[in-house]
């Protein structure tokens, strides 16, 4: 642990949303193996006191970015714990319809339910978190958002309709806030992590071999190496893997 | 002067009275401020946001209804969240105008407070049946957690409709740590920052608590505004150091900015955490500030004694007449002012 004191994650202050599975979760832990000051927001009390207790000094925030009246409040816990914020990861994300389906035979309401969460809901606590971002930047720390897209948000599959669109839609979110947010001195990044062994992908692929899956682990380490590289940018990474989800 | 009866940060319509540092007036689309502030300048904003204040509940001893609305803290510190200074009513809500409020059950120390889900206990009164220092069970977590999920911004009978937090915090709102909302910060959203950014007008924010802007009790309303803990970040230091070597001027966004700015003067205008006990107006010795940008003000309130260190009474009272003449709108979403000291 004392290697954390010499980390460049040392005292960064990072809200992850999603925390309590998958990448989420593993950044969450990569994080505070660091000596990152972190907090993360998920659904599931349960879940997120488990998280919580696991993690001492880490804090677990109960919510739903999708919904518009948990925005604030979550912001408000987030920027209250951390007495700030330096980075906000938006890992939250829903499939669309279970099992996945062909777009034509997409429910209205399971699209509606992938964009709320996967572009409105990010969208919401970004705003809300833009403050204590641009804040950060001004007392010359490095202020940043990572967007948590997908390969399925630049390439066509099928089957993937409604999580494609709406992560296309946050991937140009993404693009696009980095040009207007530069002269704040606020970086957005988009991360592909590529197909890993979470939760969310065994919804959407339940057959797959977990071995032939990136470890979300891994795909944390590489997150966290981008997050420290000098100059964050706006782009879509390369998944290594080139898989979908 | 009428109140703006709706939540609305930025309307289309809203005015500015600009008063010159020799007291010239002019009025102005509010929508034309960056043409009012010059190259070199230093705008200075809190970037506070806000806290849901008002936690309704029932006093245990009596069970009856009360109101709690926190007013006043020690510190910013993220772990400082369990003792708050807090004004207390009898049953209603903001819907009754606050002078007409039931006073509280009679309040003693060690009383229990039940607020949604948070449990609180009264810690002493404070020389008022309404004032009352309170500690909060729990860890920081979940005090947050009960506050983010219970409590509603502290309003006014004024503004009918019930406020969200997105309604009172600012575009530049971080750390929540404010009562009720900054609001000369209202004026403020993206597209203004690029514009000052391209007039070479600097950009800094320091972080205030700010407290209640009213009780409706004139003996507790004499006692505001509270003691405001605030953090000058160093950031802010140095450009106002560097306003000064530019010749531009400070100009404070908002009563409280000026009271933090202020109060640091007075110890050094160094980096770091304070707490802003003073009051300000005519006696008042700017050190610091250049101008201010607020929003509109009443006779007789804090906010317009604090102007008198802007602005002589003469010049006050004309502009207190051009404002009534031309229907300026008061209250946290009204018109605003930019007096240059």
């Amino acid at each position: 642990m004392n290697d954390s004191l010499h980390s460049p994650l040392h005292g960064l202050r990072v809200a992850v949303t999603g925390g309590t599975s998958g990448l989420g979760l593993a950044l969450v832990r990569a994080l505070h193996a660091n000596g990152a000051q972190v907090a993360f927001v998920a659904r599931d009390a349960a879940r997120v006191r488990r998280v919580a207790v696991e993690l001492p000094g880490v804090h677990g925030i109960v919510g739903d970015v999708a919904r518009q009246d948990d925005t604030h409040r979550i912001a408000l816990q987030i920027a209250g714990a951390l007495g700030g914020l330096d980075l906000l990861v938006n890992n939250a994300s829903s499939l669309g319809p279970v099992p996945l389906a062909l777009l034509a035979d997409t429910e209205c309401e399971d699209l509606q339910a992938a964009f709320a969460t996967n572009v409105v809901g990010a969208f919401r606590l970004t705003k809300a978190l833009l403050g204590a971002l641009a804040s950060a930047a001004r007392e010359g720390r490095p202020a940043q958002i990572v967007n948590i897209t997908s390969d399925a948000a630049v390439n066509a599959y099928a089957g993937w309709g409604a999580y494609g669109a709406s992560k296309a839609a946050l991937l140009q979110l993404s693009r696009i806030w980095h040009e207007e947010l530069r002269e704040h001195g606020v970086a957005v990044t988009a991360f592909d992590p590529g197909d890993m062994d979470t939760p969310l992908h065994a919804l959407a692929v339940p057959d797959a071999d977990p071995a032939a899956l990136k470890r979300p682990a891994d795909a944390a380490r590489e997150l966290l190496a981008l997050i420290t590289s000098s100059t964050p940018s706006a782009r879509s990474t390369a998944s290594p893997t080139g898989a979908r989800a | 002067m009428k109140a703006a009866t709706l939540a609305i940060q930025r309307p289309h319509d809203a005015k500015l009275l600009v008063i010159d540092a020799n007291g010239t007036l002019q009025h102005a689309p509010r929508e034309r401020l960056a043409d009012f502030l010059r190259a070199g300048d230093l705008l200075i904003a809190n970037d506070a946001a806000t806290l849901p204040a008002s936690l309704s509940g029932l006093h245990l001893r009596s069970a009856a209804p009360i109101e709690v609305r926190l007013a006043g803290r020690r510190s910013l510190a993220p772990d400082d969240v369990h003792e708050f200074v807090a004004v207390v009513f009898g049953a209603g809500d903001h819907r009754t105008p606050t002078e007409h409020r039931t006073l509280p059950p009679a309040l003693r120390a060690g009383d229990r407070l039940a607020l949604g889900p948070l449990r609180a206990q009264v810690l002493r009164t404070l020389g008022h049946a309404r004032l009352i220092a309170l500690r909060f069970d729990g860890s920081a977590d979940t005090i947050r957690a009960g506050i983010a999920r219970h409590g509603k911004p502290v309003q006014y009978a004024h503004l009918p409709q019930p406020l969200a937090l997105w309604d009172v915090w600012t575009r530049v709102a971080a750390q929540p740590v404010a009562f009720e909302a900054p609001s000369a910060g209202f004026v403020l959203d993206w597209r203004l920052l690029h514009t000052l950014h391209d007039h070479g007008v600097a950009f800094a924010t320091l972080t205030h608590a700010a407290g209640l802007s009213s009780t409706g009790d004139a003996e507790l309303d004499a006692r505001l505004p509270l003691d405001e803990p605030y953090h000058l970040p160093a950031a802010t230091v140095r450009a106002i150091a560097l306003a000064r070597r530019r010749g531009g001027r400070v100009v404070a966004l908002g009563t409280t900015v000026t009271r933090a700015l202020e109060h640091a003067a007075a110890h050094g205008l160094r980096a770091g955490d304070g707490i802003a006990d003073q009051r300000l107006g005519a006696h008042t010795t700017l050190r610091v500030v250049d101008a201010i940008i607020s929003g509109t003000y009443e006779p007789g309130t804090s906010h317009r004694e604090l102007l008198r260190a802007f602005a002589s009474d003469a010049v006050l009272a004309r502009a207190d007449a051009e404002l009534a003449r031309r229907g300026y709108l008061t209250h946290e979403f009204g018109d605003s002012v930019l007096i240059a000291a």
